[in-house]
């Protein structure tokens, strides 16, 4: 009659944080290397070896920071609303704390692309900013990024923050496409007809492979920065767990 | 066999472990009667029997079967009085009772709901269309306390339902409980005072306080 | 029991509007604001006619979604703080149908009226006589998603300190499509463009909220009560 439910068990066999903590202590320092080559080669490669643009000569190089940041502020937002399902869903403690620690990487990633998209334009445009369709969904995306963080961050206990920001993460998700088609929709109506667009002939291949060398380190150093941060979490937890010790022994 | 009853339920609150491995078990006609001091967990039982909470181990069951498997009929069977009377100073007191049997949709609910007699049973039918407002803190809890009686339901859990009633309405709600029972109710009852009604059972959730050893353990926890 | 929910969800549309009746000044209070954001317009721009016309639909627009913004707070946070909330929660009418009730008066008592204030204040903004239609067309299909997106963000912040801020920051860019879509159907009547294709994607938006919207409040009325 009486099935016991079984979560805890569950919760312990994929999500024990001490595991965590040693499998990340091997990890980080690696992650560390990987993320400090890559981006040695690449930023030599983007902005020494690789050659200027014929038509918009050595600002060019923006790109290779700029794009980059634009992949990973997409990517940062499917992967903390990915774990932000696996955390309401689940009640995986641990996809709590990746969702919540990759929210302001990926907010600065977003203000990276959006930073480096100004100073791009210039030269391009001849103003910092344009109301391009493409800068103003990442705007939007920003704006998403700081709701997130600001209601993870509301709640006096921690657990309510990570289940009420996990459904915004979500609810975040499925207007990511329709904000990004109604902003394209809005842009196209009102394009001005001076505006030179970024789509240039097909990308050369002496720019292509230091942009995806670029895009590896991003990646690598979110990683990287994502245990770190994990592990900062954690350490928090413990933290409030001994503090309640402390009270209730 | 007991009509309600849980089984080793932990109860995890913000990183605190309220209690751990707490069962209990409630017969037709009975009444289990909460105590323990302050932060033991009182109303955070009700409110995992209630269903607003979900327990992080261990079942609930009501004739048998788990709660949460069918929670929309079991709420159907279950009235809640929490410490929040839930009183809109704009609504009078009938039509506070008139809304919620509206929304007491379980099958089998007599469809002209009792307003007067529910007022009646806790002395409050002289109030009836007055607003929410101008009740006091003891009309208010009467008002609150109505809403058992005004559709049937099998469980009452009440959360310090003394709270604020003077002597004479305790009187009343324990007629009430008295009359629940005798027609096979069971009864729920946190209290942190010294009372002991008939035929009661005592759960002391002193008993069962994880917290004071060991507060939030990783490895059951996590 | 399917005639019991009817009437459940019925009586939680009644007595929204009747506590909304009751507090006249807290309905009244989102079209008050609607007519002082617009009115302020020409003190910013200057009272010059072609510019105010212009600027008329995205004016109106503006002001409609701020006040809805702003009347929010009234659709859960007093049944949360009265502890009203846990019993609507506990009762057996399903909590997806219960937004949908508190949505339709919220709706009923803040978008209904917003729309009637439009076209005067579409007057006083010398809008073309061709985009009243479109305007009060596109108010009609877009302030029910208004209502429906900002449930889920009123719903997320109950119990959050800063709440009212907070609900600003989640709702606002949820909105964007509806003022795009909303804005272009009137520029289209007035520019004499195809006015259909920004109204159907504001009636699709409409839909697609209609189905989510209730379903992720739901679950944030859930963790509120928790």
């Amino acid at each position: 009659m009486f099935a016991p439910s079984g979560q805890v068990a569950r919760m312990s066999r994929f999500a024990n944080p001490n595991r965590f903590l040693r499998w990340s202590d091997r990890l980080v320092p690696w992650l560390a290397t990987v993320t400090g080559v890559l981006f040695a080669v690449g930023l030599y490669w983007a902005l020494v070896a690789s050659p200027p643009d014929y038509q918009q000569g050595e600002s060019v190089r923006i790109m290779y920071v700029h794009v980059p940041a634009a992949w990973m502020a997409l990517f940062c937002y499917t992967a903390m609303a990915g774990a932000a399902a696996v955390g309401l869903i689940w009640k995986h403690p641990l996809a709590d704390l990746i969702a919540k620690a990759t929210a302001p990487i990926g907010a600065a990633f977003t203000l990276l692309a959006l930073v480096t998209g100004a100073l791009w334009g210039k030269p391009m445009w001849g103003t910092w900013w344009v109301w391009d369709a493409r800068l103003t969904s990442v705007l939007v995306l920003f704006f998403l990024y700081l709701g997130y963080i600001a209601l993870n961050s509301a709640f006096d206990e921690p657990g309510r923050g990570a289940r009420a920001s996990a459904i915004l993460a979500l609810v975040g998700l499925v207007n990511v496409p329709i904000i990004k088609f109604s902003v394209d929709w809005w842009y196209t109506l009102h394009q001005p007809a001076s505006v030179i667009r970024l789509e240039g002939p097909a990308i050369h291949a002496s720019m292509l492979w230091p942009l995806l060398l670029m895009a590896a380190a991003f990646t690598s150093y979110y990683f990287w920065v994502l245990a770190v941060r994990v592990r900062g979490e954690i350490m928090a937890h413990k933290i409030r767990a001994l503090r309640l010790r402390q009270a209730y022994g | 066999m007991s009509v309600f009853a849980g089984h080793r339920l932990t109860c995890i609150r913000g990183q605190r472990v309220v209690f751990r491995d707490l069962s209990f078990e409630v017969n037709a006609g009975g009444l289990l009667l909460l105590v323990g001091a302050n932060g033991s967990g009182k109303t955070s039982l009700l409110r995992l029997m209630a269903g607003l909470l979900a327990p992080a181990a261990g079942v609930i069951c009501w004739d048998g079967d788990d709660v949460r498997r069918d929670a929309e009929t079991f709420r159907g069977v279950m009235r809640y009085v929490g410490h929040l009377d839930a009183v809109k100073p704009a609504l009078t007191v009938a039509e506070h009772l008139r809304f919620w049997a509206a929304l007491q949709i379980a099958p089998g609910s007599p469809a002209q709901p009792e307003v007067t007699t529910a007022l009646e049973a806790f002395g409050i039918a002289h109030l009836a269309e007055l607003p929410g407002r101008f009740l006091s803190a003891g009309q208010r809890r009467r008002l609150a306390l109505a809403r058992l009686l005004l559709v049937p339901a099998r469980l009452w859990l009440l959360d310090e339902p003394r709270t604020a009633l003077d002597t004479a309405a305790v009187a009343r709600l324990d007629a009430a409980i008295a009359d629940h029972r005798r027609t096979g109710g069971v009864v729920v009852l946190s209290s942190h005072a010294g009372e002991r009604p008939p035929e009661a059972t005592v759960l002391n959730l002193d008993d069962f306080a994880a917290a004071a050893t060991e507060a939030w353990g990783w490895r059951e926890a996590w | 029991m399917a005639r019991g929910v009817v009437s459940a969800t019925l009586a939680v549309i009644r007595r929204d509007l009747r506590l909304a009746f009751r507090h006249g000044s807290d309905s009244l209070g989102a079209v008050v604001f609607f007519v002082l954001a617009v009115v302020l317009f020409p003190f910013g721009v200057g009272p010059g006619q072609e510019v105010l016309a212009r600027i008329a639909p995205g004016v109106i627009w503006v002001a409609a979604l701020l006040a809805a913004m702003l009347s929010l707070e009234r659709l859960f946070q007093t049944d949360f703080e009265d502890g009203s909330l846990e019993l609507l929660v506990l009762s057996p009418l399903p909590l997806s149908l219960l937004v949908v009730a508190k949505v339709l008066a919220h709706w009923l008592t803040t978008g209904v009226p917003l729309l009637l204030a439009s076209p005067v204040l579409a007057v006083l903004l010398g809008l073309p006589t061709e985009g009243f239609g479109l305007l009060l067309a596109a108010l009609a299909l877009g302030t029910p998603s208004l209502s429906l997106v900002g449930a889920v963000g009123a719903a997320l912040v109950l119990g959050a300190r800063r709440g009212g801020v907070l609900v600003s920051l989640l709702v606002l860019p949820l909105y964007i499509p509806i003022l795009i879509f909303g804005v272009a159907a009137v520029d289209a009547a007035i520019t004499g463009v195809a006015a259909r294709p920004p109204i159907l994607l504001l009636a699709g938006f409409l839909a697609a909220a209609l189905a989510l919207a209730p379903w992720a409040a739901a679950a944030a009325l859930r963790e509120a009560v928790a």
